[in-house]
């Protein structure tokens, strides 16, 4: 297959007018959702979701089809949140979809939204992302003034109401319970689980909430079928997925190929290996919160659900962070400690505490004051976070900070004995600890 | 009393603004649950959110004056004091650091002679620290308001600060986003 036999999402990213409701509609937009309000009944549209695999592209790759089959058959109130508070370091595809073609991601709410029976439906963007708001809601304004949003959608007799609703700033709206907190005037703080959302979420009634690019695919798998959609990708991990890449490589951006494909020939095929110069060093494979793999394990693995598993980290949202040999991997974790530390919303101790610890204790190591006993005291510190907390926060900071200790230990021993190489903090000065 | 809260000022809705929010009112199924959109509106039109904004929020969506204190302090995004007329957000988060970050951020503070978190004394500028901004692979980028500048090197840095200085908002990368 040749890579524009993959675009499943992508075929107009780039494109100058891929946004406007017509340019969609002339590439068979909202084909699907006019089959779907035709005559599939929503039970139909749950069905066909959940044969295609497709799984939460959000991070934690939940089944999509299964997750809505948790809405309680009859609910008269259903909400759907689109997530696209996209604010995982390393991660910016869902920008992508929503920026270059904003009506596929449309197409596919209402189409889900339908699936469930929502009446409403929320876009949560970050609100870093302004200008993507304004552009989403041309598109939603679009939408409902040819009558694919409100009253009565195409005849159907099927009402549903979207709204664009811009964050704040907080990384924690990303996970779901926060995110729907937020939407009904909170903190964006996390609640305990169980009840799940899809039982008791938005203002106590059953939500669900997806991930923009989960949503995305669904007008594909409609039109396509859910064996076609298995065409691609393993048999776990199925269909295509968006990998957004940073770093020194030759093409970084977002990239779509079906899950399974070996890191090894898309790091030197698409990503055209790195730039003059640079050498790799690690990469961390899906988004800053799954664990680091040095070089030589990342040429190992494929990309998809179980083989990032079985190496030890996660495909999580897609968000490729490529490491150059010229970083400092003691830098590199005191940017994300600092991230993680900021972005607790302190509800529990132990992520409260333990995040600013192992912020502090890194800063230590860097500031030239570290001792090898707090190598231990790191490991120490993490024991007592992981799987105590509401939400996976405190997980999502113990994952790299041991990985990083784990795999590249003998920087932090270097450091703490003053042996480190000279010029290898030279993007952050060792003693500027502002942070 | 600070600087900033010397300039604060009375939150007068225009018109606009109140349609705006009677229209959140409508849409949103609570009160409550229009607080983030009406505070973007106050904030919209003021730059941030005036005590005299918050009693606006109270009467209008039936929540208390802790809640709205609340929200207001939570996210990031919300001001309660006036803000420098520019707000170079840099992000320094790991990508960006990868591909150079911390070298935009000296340049600013060289040229501007001020600390990461800091304002110039004239009120014309302040460079605050961002995390990841949604633009990895296009990193090192910096957020001014709506607008988002990618792919920076100290040098373009400083061109934007000249271009600031100058009054002229240069075109950001997104801004194609915002034109068509
Ligand atoms: C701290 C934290 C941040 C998260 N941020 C996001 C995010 O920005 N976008 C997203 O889609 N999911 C995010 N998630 C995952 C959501 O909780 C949720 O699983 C996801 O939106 C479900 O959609 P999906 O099933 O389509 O993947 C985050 C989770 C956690 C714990
Ligand atoms: S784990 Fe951290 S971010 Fe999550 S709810 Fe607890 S304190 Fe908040
Ligand atoms: S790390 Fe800077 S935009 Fe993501």
């Amino acid at each position: 297959m040749s890579r524009n036999d993959y675009r499943i999402l992508s075929e107009r990213f780039g494109r100058k007018d891929g946004h406007k409701l017509s340019v969609y509609e002339s590439e068979g937009g909202y084909k699907a959702l006019r089959m779907v309000l035709s005559g599939m009944p929503p039970a139909e549209v749950r069905e066909v979701v959940k044969d295609s695999a497709l799984r939460g592209r959000g991070g934690a790759g939940f089944p999509t089809g299964v997750k809505w089959g948790f809405v309680p058959e009859g609910a008269e109130e259903v909400y759907f949140f689109v997530n696209a508070d996209e604010s995982e370091p390393g991660t910016f595809k869902d920008r992508y979809l929503l920026d270059y073609d904003p009506h596929q991601t449309i197409e596919g709410t209402i189409i889900s939204c339908f699936a469930v029976q929502a009446k409403l439906a929320f876009i949560y963007i970050r609100g870093e992302f302004g200008w993507l708001v304004d552009r989403v809601q041309k598109a939603v304004d679009e939408a409902y003034a040819a009558g694919l949003l409100g009253k009565n959608i195409l005849g159907s007799g099927y009402d549903l109401e979207m709204i664009v609703h811009k964050g704040a700033g907080a990384y924690i709206c990303g996970e779901e319970t926060g995110l729907i907190n937020s939407v009904e005037g909170r903190k964006g703080q996390p609640s305990l689980k169980p009840p799940f959302p899809a039982v008791s979420g938005f203002l106590k009634k059953p939500t669900i909430v997806n991930n923009v690019e989960s949503v995305a695919s669904v007008p594909w798998i409609i039109n396509n079928g859910a064996e076609a959609y298995k065409a691609f990708g393993t048999e776990k991990s199925t269909g295509t997925k968006l990998f957004s890449v940073s770093g020194p490589v030759k093409n970084p951006g977002v990239h779509e190929i079906p899950l399974g494909m070996p890191f090894r020939e898309f790091f030197h095929d698409w990503l055209g290996g790195m730039v003059e110069g640079e050498e790799l060093k690690a990469v961390i494979v899906g988004g800053s919160s799954v664990p680091v793999l040095p070089a030589a394990e990342a040429m190992n693995i494929t990309l998809d659900y179980e083989s990032t598993a079985q190496a030890g980290t996660m495909l999580g949202s897609g968000g490729m962070i490529v490491i150059p040999q010229s970083s400092d991997m003691v830098e590199l974790i005191q940017v994300l400690m600092h991230f993680y530390f900021d972005e607790s919303c302190g509800q529990c101790t132990p992520c409260r505490e333990g995040t600013s610890w192992l912020h502090k204790i890194v800063k230590r190591l860097r500031g030239g004051k570290g001792t090898i006993e707090d190598l231990d005291l790191l490991e120490h510190v993490c024991n007592g976070m992981a799987g105590l907390t509401i939400c996976p926060l405190a997980d999502a900071a113990v994952m790299p900070m041991l990985s990083f200790l784990e795999k590249f230990r003998p920087e932090f021993e270097a450091l703490i004995q003053e042996t480190a190489p000279v010029g290898m903090n030279s993007r952050w000065p060792r003693g500027e600890q502002e942070k | 009393m600070s600087k900033t809260q010397d300039m604060k000022q009375e939150f007068k809705p225009s018109p606009e603004t109140l349609s705006r929010v009677d229209k959140l009112v409508e849409a949103y199924p609570t009160r409550a649950s229009a607080l983030m959109p009406s505070i973007w509106a106050i904030t919209d039109e003021m730059g941030y959110v005036p005590d005299t904004g918050v009693d606006f929020l109270v009467e209008k969506l039936g929540v208390t004056k802790a809640r709205v204190y609340e929200v207001l302090s939570f996210y990031t995004m919300y001001r309660t004091e006036p803000q420098a007329e520019h707000v170079l957000q840099v992000c320094h988060n790991i990508s960006c650091h990868i591909m150079g970050a911390r070298n935009v951020i000296a340049q600013l503070e060289k040229k501007l002679g001020v600390r990461l978190g800091e304002a110039t004394p004239d009120g014309k500028f302040a460079i605050e620290g961002a995390e990841c901004l949604g633009a990895c692979g296009h990193g090192p980028c910096l957020q001014l308001g709506k607008h988002l500048y990618e792919y920076l090197t100290p040098e373009k840095a400083e061109d934007l600060l000249d271009n600031l200085r100058k009054g002229v908002v240069p075109r950001a990368d997104t801004d194609r986003e915002l034109e068509d």
